[in-house]
This record gives C-alpha cells, sequence and structure tokens, in this order.
C-alpha cells in the first residue's frame, strides 16, 4: 500500500527520481557492455533505446516493491496462518470480507495504473513522435527471407546484410532514420542497444530511429519469426565517425563496370556470373547484372561477413557458400548452382574483386 | 434445519453390470453423454497431449542447451514449436480445463448432468478429432505422397508466412482445418456451460449463492463465444486465401498482414483470460478449504471476474505494439492493459484475506495453490512491464515473454490444474492420490519451473528472439540457456511422478469417501464416483457452503449472507 501512495505522489518529481535511478543503473549496465557482442536492452546506447531504459527501470522499481511487499504478505500468511501441531481442531473465525480493505486494494492499483499508463505514454510519444531534423540520415531496410537490403537513396546505392551510419554527437544529433518494408513475409528489425524493435510487414511501411553516441559495432537479429532460417537472420550496424562515414559512402558509389580489368582468371567468373542464373537475383552496379531478389554484390569484399552475418566473408567460405548455401544455411533461398571446382574458383576469384 | 439444506447423500443401489468386456465398456465410453465421462475424457486426452506437447518441448530445450546444437534441422524445430504452442494452448490447457469445468459444474450447481448432454458430448469429440487431425498432419502435411510434415508457421500464424507462395503442400491446412473443428466444439461447450450455469441450478441457488467456481466458468464460458468466432473467421479466410483465390491476407495481391494479426489477437488475448479464469476458480475453490474459511470478498470476486471478462476484450494489441501503430493507439492498449491488471490484483488480495487468519493445512493441492499464487503475482507483474508499450518494444518477441506467458501457463495455469487433481482426483476416482509421490511432484516440478523459467528472462533482456532454432555463442546467453534446459529434466521428472501417481492411486491409493477434505460444496455430499445420475434427491441450498451449513447447524452460513 505504501507503494502506491508513494508513487502518485512522486508523480511530480519523476523526472528527477527516473534521472537518479538512471545514473545507478546505467554504470552497471555500462560496465557490463562494454564487449561490443552485448545484445543487452540494459546497455543503450541511443537516445531511443534510452527513453526505453529510462522507462524499463521505473517499471522494474514499481512492480519490484508491489512483487516484495505483496510476496511478503503471501509469505507471512503462509507460515503465521499454518495449522499447528497442536490445533484444538476448531474451525476458525469465519470472516467474509471488508469493504475498506476491498476499497483500499482497489483504489490502489489504480493509482498505480495511471501513473504507469502516464509515464509509459510519454515516452511512446517522445519515441514514436520524435521530430526528424533536417540533417537526418535516411536509409531504407528491406527485410528478405533471410536476410537485410539497405538503400541509402540520399545517396544513391543499395548494400546488404551490414548498416553503416554515422555516429551521432549528442550536442549535435545526428540522427538516422529507417524505413523499414519487407519483400516477402514478417520480419522485425532490432538492435536493442540502439532501439526496441520495429516490425518490417509487407504492404504495410514502418519506420524507426536511431542515434547511436558511440562508434563501433552493434549487433541484433530478426525478432520475427519469418521462416525456416529465422535464427541466422542476424544484424550488423556499424556506427562510423563521420569521416569514416563519408569514406565508406564514397567508396560504394563507385561502380566497377563490365569492362574493369581482371586476372584471366577473375574475368572467366565474371563470364560464369553473368551467364549462369545469378545475374537473376544479384545487382553488381555497372554491370548487367541487376536482379533484385539477392542481396546486391557491387561492394561484396567490403562486408566483413556473409549470408546475413553468419560466417566471415573470405574467400573460402565464399567458395563454400557459392557451391551449396544449403550446406550453411539449410533453407535460404539461394539453390546450388552446381558449378564444377573449375568454376567455383573462378567465380570466387571475380567475387573477391568486388571491393 | 439440516434437511432443507443438505443434499442427500449416498447412492441408490444399482446392481453393478458385472463381467461387461472390454470393448463393451469402451463402446459406453464413446457412446456416453454423462458429464462425469466427457469430463474425465477431455481429461484423459489432454494428459495424452501434455506428454505429446512436453516431448515437444524438451527437443527444443535439449537443442538450445548449447549454441549452434546440430540436434535436429532448423524445420524440425520450426515444427516443434508451432506444434508445441499449439498443442499446449488448445488441446491441453483448454481441454483440461473443459474436463474440470464440465465434471464439476453440475456437481456443485446441485444437477444431473448438463443442459445438453449430445451437444456435450459432440463438443467433446469435435475437439478430440481436432487434436488428431493436427498430428495427422506429420503423415499428411506435405501431401501423402510426399515424407509428411507438421506445420512450421508458428502457432499464431502470422500471414503471410501461411500463404501458399511460402507455405507449400498441406501443413498450414492441417493446423487451420485443427483450430476450425475444435473451434466448433469449444463454442458448442461454452454454449453448454453457459445454458447450465444460468438454468439447471438447484433451489435455492440464487446467483449470489453460486460457488465461485460456477461464476467463474460462467464468464469463461461467455467468454468463448466472443474470442473463438474471430479465430473461426480468420481461419475460413485463410482457407479462402489458399484454395480460393482469396487476398485477405496475401500481401503480395494488396491483402493486409497485420489484419490477420488483429483477428488472431482479438482471439488471442482474451484466450488467455478463458484459461487462467478456470485456474482462479480452482483456487478460489481450494484456498478457501485449506485455510478453513469462506472466500474473502465474494462479491468482488464475482465483479472482479466478470471486469476481467470485459476488460481483457480491449487489451489485444499489446501484442502489436512493435507493428507500427500510431502512438495513441499505443497509449491506448496501454491503459486498458494496465486496467485489467486491477481485478487481476483484487483476486491475489482476497486469496490473501481468505488465507489470513484461517487454519492453513499443507496438503499437496493448497501447496500448489500457494504456488499458484507467487508464481501468479510474478507472471502478473512481468506483464505489467510488458504493456508499458515501449518496454514492450524491447522486450516483445524476445525470451522475456516466452518466460512470462510460461510463467502465467505453467507456474499459474498448470499449477492450479495440478492442485485441482490432487483435490477433485478423490471425488472423480473414490481413491486419494498418494500424498508423498504428490509432495516429489510438486518440489520436483517447483525447483524445475524456476530453474527454467526464472532463468529464461535473462537471455530475452540479453536480446535472444524467441523461435530460434540456434544462437550465436559471445552473447552472455549459453549459461542461461543451459540452466533453463536443465530445469526441464526436473519438469520430466515431476510429470513422471505426477503419470505414476495417478496410474498407481487408481488401483491402490486409499478410499477417499464422500468428503476426504471435510469441504462445503455439494460435489462432496454425493459418493466418490459419483452415481451417473449424481444426486439421487435434488438437493436445496440456502447459503454458498450448503456443507458448512449442514455440518454447522448452529452457525449457518445463511444467516449471515
Amino acid at each position: 500500500m505504501r507503494v502506491a501512495c508513494g508513487s502518485s505522489m512522486k508523480l511530480r518529481h519523476l523526472p528527477q527520481l527516473a534521472g537518479a535511478w538512471l545514473s545507478i543503473a546505467r554504470c552497471f549496465a555500462q560496465s557490463a557492455a562494454r564487449n561490443s557482442t552485448s545484445t543487452s536492452i540494459f546497455a543503450p546506447d541511443s537516445t531511443p533505446a534510452d527513453a526505453v531504459f529510462g522507462l524499463s527501470i521505473f517499471v522494474l522499481v514499481v512492480t519490484g516493491v508491489i512483487f516484495a511487499i505483496v510476496f511478503g504478505l503471501l509469505l507471512y500468511a503462509a507460515i503465521k496462518f499454518r495449522r499447528r501441531a497442536n490445533d484444538d481442531r476448531r474451525e476458525p473465525l469465519q470472516i467474509y470480507g471488508s469493504d475498506q480493505l476491498e476499497l483500499a486494494w482497489t483504489v490502489i492499483p489504480v493509482l498505480i495504473v495511471i501513473v504507469l499508463f502516464m509515464t509509459s505514454a510519454r515516452v511512446i510519444h517522445s519515441v514514436q513522435d520524435a521530430r526528424r531534423p533536417p540533417q537526418s540520415m535516411e536509409v531504407t531496410v528491406i527485410g528478405h527471407q533471410f536476410w537485410w537490403e539497405y538503400r541509402y537513396p540520399q545517396y544513391g546505392f543499395v548494400t546488404a546484410n551490414e548498416l553503416h551510419v554515422p555516429v551521432s554527437n549528442p550536442a549535435h544529433p545526428m540522427p538516422t532514420f529507417l524505413e523499414l518494408r519487407s519483400a516477402d513475409t514478417d520480419h522485425s528489425f532490432w538492435l536493442p542497444r540502439l532501439a526496441g524493435k520495429t516490425d518490417l510487414i509487407p504492404n504495410h511501411p514502418n519506420s524507426t530511429w536511431i542515434d547511436p553516441h558511440e562508434t563501433g559495432l552493434y549487433l541484433g537479429q530478426c525478432a520475427q519469426y519469418c521462416g525456416t532460417q529465422h535464427a541466422k537472420m542476424l544484424l550488423r550496424a556499424y556506427v562510423d565517425s563521420p569521416a569514416d562515414f563519408d569514406r565508406w559512402v564514397r567508396a560504394q558509389q563507385q561502380a566497377p563496370g563490365d569492362d574493369t580489368p581482371l586476372s584471366p582468371e577473375a574475368a572467366e567468373g565474371r563470364r560464369v556470373f553473368n551467364n549462369t542464373a545469378c545475374i537473376n537475383c544479384h545487382a553488381i552496379a555497372g554491370t548487367a547484372a541487376d536482379g533484385r531478389f539477392g542481396p546486391d554484390l557491387t561492394h561484396l569484399m567490403s562486408r566483413e561477413t556473409i549470408a546475413s552475418g553468419i560466417s566471415l566473408n573470405t574467400g573460402e567460405t565464399l567458395r563454400r557458400w557459392v557451391q551449396n548455401p544449403a550446406a550453411i544455411k539449410p533453407g535460404a533461398l539461394m539453390p546450388a548452382m552446381n558449378l564444377t571446382d573449375k568454376e567455383l574458383d573462378e567465380v570466387t576469384a571475380y567475387l573477391l574483386t568486388l571491393h | 434445519m439440516a434437511s432443507d439444506s443438505v443434499p442427500i447423500s449416498g447412492a441408490i443401489g444399482l446392481p453393478k453390470e458385472a463381467g461387461s468386456t472390454w470393448s463393451e465398456t469402451l463402446h459406453e465410453w464413446v457412446i456416453t453423454v454423462d458429464h462425469k465421462k466427457l469430463g474425465l475424457m477431455y481429461i484423459g486426452s489432454a494428459l495424452l497431449f501434455l506428454v505429446i506437447g512436453g516431448i515437444e518441448a524438451a527437443i527444443m530445450r535439449i537443442q538450445l542447451a548449447v549454441p549452434h546444437a546440430h540436434f535436429v534441422s532448423p524445420e524440425v524445430f520450426n515444427r516443434m514449436f508451432t506444434m508445441h504452442g499449439t498443442t499446449m494452448i488448445f488441446f491441453v490447457a483448454m481441454t483440461v480445463l473443459f474436463g474440470f469445468g464440465i465434471y464439476l459444474v453440475p456437481l456443485m450447481i446441485g444437477t444431473r448432468d448438463m443442459a445438453f448432454p449430445r451437444l456435450n458430448a459432440w463438443g467433446f469429440w469435435m475437439s478430440f478429432f481436432g487434436g488428431l487431425l493436427l498430428y495427422f498432419s506429420f503423415i499428411g502435411g506435405d501431401g501423402l505422397y510426399g515424407a509428411g510434415s507438421a506445420p512450421d508457421v508458428g502457432w499464431w500464424a502470422y500471414a503471410p508466412l501461411t500463404s501458399t507462395a511460402f507455405s507449400k503442400g498441406h501443413s498450414t491446412d492441417y493446423w487451420t482445418i485443427a483450430l476450425l473443428v475444435a473451434g466448433f466444439g469449444t463454442v458448442a461447450t461454452g454454449v453448454n456451460l453457459v445454458t447450465t450455469i444460468i438454468t439447471m441450478r438447484c433451489p435455492g441457488m440464487t446467483p449470489g449463492k453460486m460457488p465461485l467456481l460456477a461464476w467463474m466458468y460462467l464468464v469463461m464460458a461467455g467468454m468463448l463465444l466472443f474470442t473463438i468466432t474471430p479465430l473461426t473467421a480468420a481461419q475460413l479466410m485463410l482457407m479462402v486465401d489458399r484454395y480460393l483465390g482469396g487476398h485477405f491476407f496475401d500481401t503480395q495481391a494488396g491483402g493486409s498482414a497485420v489484419i490477420w494479426m488483429h483477428f488472431f489477437w482479438i482471439f488471442g488475448h482474451p484466450e488467455v483470460y478463458v484459461l487462467i479464469i478456470p485456474a482462479f476458480a480452482f483456487i478460489s475453490e481450494i484456498v478457501p478449504v485449506f485455510s478453513r474459511k469462506p472466500i474473502f470478498g465474494y462479491p468482488i470476486m464475482v465483479a472482479a471476474t466478470v471486469a476481467i471478462g470485459f476488460v481483457s476484450m480491449s487489451v489485444w494489441a499489446h501484442h502489436m505494439f512493435t507493428v507500427g501503430m500510431a502512438s495513441y493507439s499505443n497509449a491506448f492498449f496501454v491503459l486498458t492493459t494496465m486496467v485489467v491488471g486491477i481485478p487481476t490484483g483484487i483476486k491475489i488480495f482476497n486469496w490473501l484475506g481468505t488465507m489470513w487468519g484461517g487454519k492453513i493445512r499443507y496438503a499437496v493441492p493448497m501447496m500448489f495453490a500457494l504456488g499458484f499464487l507467487f508464481q501468479f503475482l510474478g507472471a502478473g507483474l512481468t506483464g505489467i512491464m510488458l504493456g508499458a508499450a515501449p518496454f514492450d518494444w524491447q522486450l516483445s518477441g524476445s525470451y522475456f515473454v516466452v518466460a512470462h506467458f510460461h510463467y502465467v501457463i505453467v507456474g499459474g495455469i498448470l499449477f492450479s490444474v495440478f492442485g485441482a487433481f490432487y483435490y477433485w482426483y478423490p471425488k472423480m476416482t473414490g481413491r486419494m492420490l498418494n500424498e508423498t509421490l504428490g509432495k516429489w511432484h510438486f518440489w520436483l516440478f517447483l525447483i524445475g519451473f524456476h530453474l527454467t523459467f526464472d532463468t529464461m528472462h535473462i537471455p530475452g533482456i540479453l536480446g535472444m528472439p524467441r523461435r530460434i532454432y540456434t544462437y550465436e555463442p559471445g552473447r552472455g546467453w549459453e549459461l542461461w540457456n543451459l540452466i533453463v534446459s536443465i530445469g526441464a529434466i526436473f519438469q520430466t521428472v515431476a510429470i513422471l511422478c505426477f503419470v505414476v501417481n495417478l496410474i498407481w492411486s487408481y488401483f491402490r491409493g486409499r478410499p477417499a469417501g464422500n468428503d476426504p477434505w471435510d469441504a462445503w460444496t455439494l460435489e462432496w455430499a454425493v459418493p466418490s464416483p459419483p452415481p451417473a445420475y449424481n444426486f439421487a434427491v435434488i438437493p436445496e441450498v440456502r447459503s454458498r457452503r450448503p456443507l458448512w451449513d449442514a455440518k454447522h447447524p448452529e452457525d449457518p452460513d445463511w444467516k449471515y449472507e
């Protein structure tokens, strides 16, 4: 009961109190989260994730206090009112109820609900209805079975599976707004340290935003069951310094073209690539390959991983992947093209030139 | 005094038909319209499916015990979680709760059968055949000439994964038709329970004198009529999409995936209350009897149940906080979700009030009931966390949610069902369940439950999504998943104790007599097991606790109610 009275009085002082809790909680969270493979929701590094984190701590404290009190009462009653060994076998006093008590344990939860609703509504508004500053970045995220396509309409290129965004200095925010679409089934975009998840639903464009405060790699994965390989639809977001980001953008904007000079083996690989069904699904800017069903390969070798983050992007893994994707990721939609060993070597040599 | 308030106990001595063969016995059970036999059949089929669903869970936990395991293929894992969820909700939880309801309601309201005995049998057989159809998918799922496969679209089967473009073969059709068939049975049973409770109460049992169990089953059955229908409608639309070229959910032709979510969850969330309200009903019978006090705040308990019935119909979109609803829609569903917590909280306080000042006897039913109270408190509070939409943006679709609803379903509903088994098994069979085995069952299950489902919250917080057949090492999930899997071993052994107890006690259990718990409601006035006609003479009651009145003629309840 004391919880509720306390909470309702705290309503006015909520921001300060929440702030105090936050700084304590953040100490714990951040010491735990310094390794970059963490995907903990309690290690936020971006405004939306931070707002959610603040609310989370508040809700945890409120529910924690309720839990402690009711748990204590239940435990007390369960022990104190047990039938003793020396019981006189008479029935205890028969009590049918108490209007005062009923009123008390109705009104107090009502007050708690009002507080929780108002604090939640405030965070919902602050995240969902955030104003988009004019200098913000835009990226279109398209979910596919079982990989991610990223389009940068401001810069005119397409990439896959590894999102790059500029770091956002809290003094001069540079948020990235993500338009979320799906090419097939439902997916969900979830980088726990940057923002809560938002679903990618076909025929139902969504959006979310992030403004990462630190450079580095942020991990996540698809959070809405989307089919056989839902588990291996991993998310990687690279937060770059402004200079690194500009360099990356410039590199992505260059297109190799069909007449780029290649080693004989790679040139033969390009021929195999162009004459096999590869080009129906994959695009390589400046060449005949313009498929959009699979990941854009224009700058394949600028990516650290393949197959939506499941293994490192090396010549060896690429060759194994092209040979038989199902051996690495059963259920992936890319078929094995039944290439000969020689063709595999050639195609791999070609792919390795796509920097 | 007693003559007008005490039901007649004892059976009319009909000669037992000796020497019936097993085929005659089987025939008798197949054609029966007796609510007690049908109730037992519901319970029996639920136990069968519980074991199957449990095996599916065990397979998943073996696969997830360590990262990058290869115990099962992704395809098999996806079938396992789809079948586990569908089985446990529709063919275990619903079924066992119907079983107890159909068995107990006529006895507790002092009548001889359900309002529509044949409809009752029809409802059971429809539900049961629905379950069989679902499992036939293992043979027929991919079309009869294929190897066969079970549904793998998840138990809520989001569009457009269920469209023919993404779900080829017939596995999704088996899922659809199984739920459709079972749903017809469910609606029939809902109609039957509502009618029975409204029209068949014994003389003197005004609505205010019904046992709380009857009230709660009335609300639950009423809700069924409103919650199963959208599911049925959605299943029909899905069939139209798959076979008649419809585009309701076909996003490639302008259909809407989100509309399926609304249809499913406007069924799905009230469904949670359909399941938990009977659990409340068991607790509301067990806690008073073992605390030796009447239920605290009976009218408030009734009002809270009815309130839950209504409010729970307006909370469904809290399953959809991440689908991109407008901020004010999200805020609305935060409010309704939080509001439904109020009557639920009131119930916990009233059970506490019932225990307060009592003389609590810790027989096995009360141990499970107490487990329910603590665990349901926890489940409710993680529900509040999930109800705060921004927190849900992080938690939804993660293992935190899985932990939360297993806390509700296992820690809440299953614990209360186990309590109900230990409490009413003597009435149903005439023999007590073994107390020692029961305590082993309780403690092992309690330990296993907490190892598994307390721990399971943590990987969710650390960013582990649900429904993944394997996971990456190095994210801090390994240890927690291993502990979760170890907990499953304890639960398996506990269930084994339970099943052994059910079988052993049926033959060797201590004879129960009419009223082993010194209880107060009408079912304890008749022999155990009750005769086919229940009551030789229809009883007449004057209070909520007719047997209290009979046992304490100097201090009857009707003087105070």
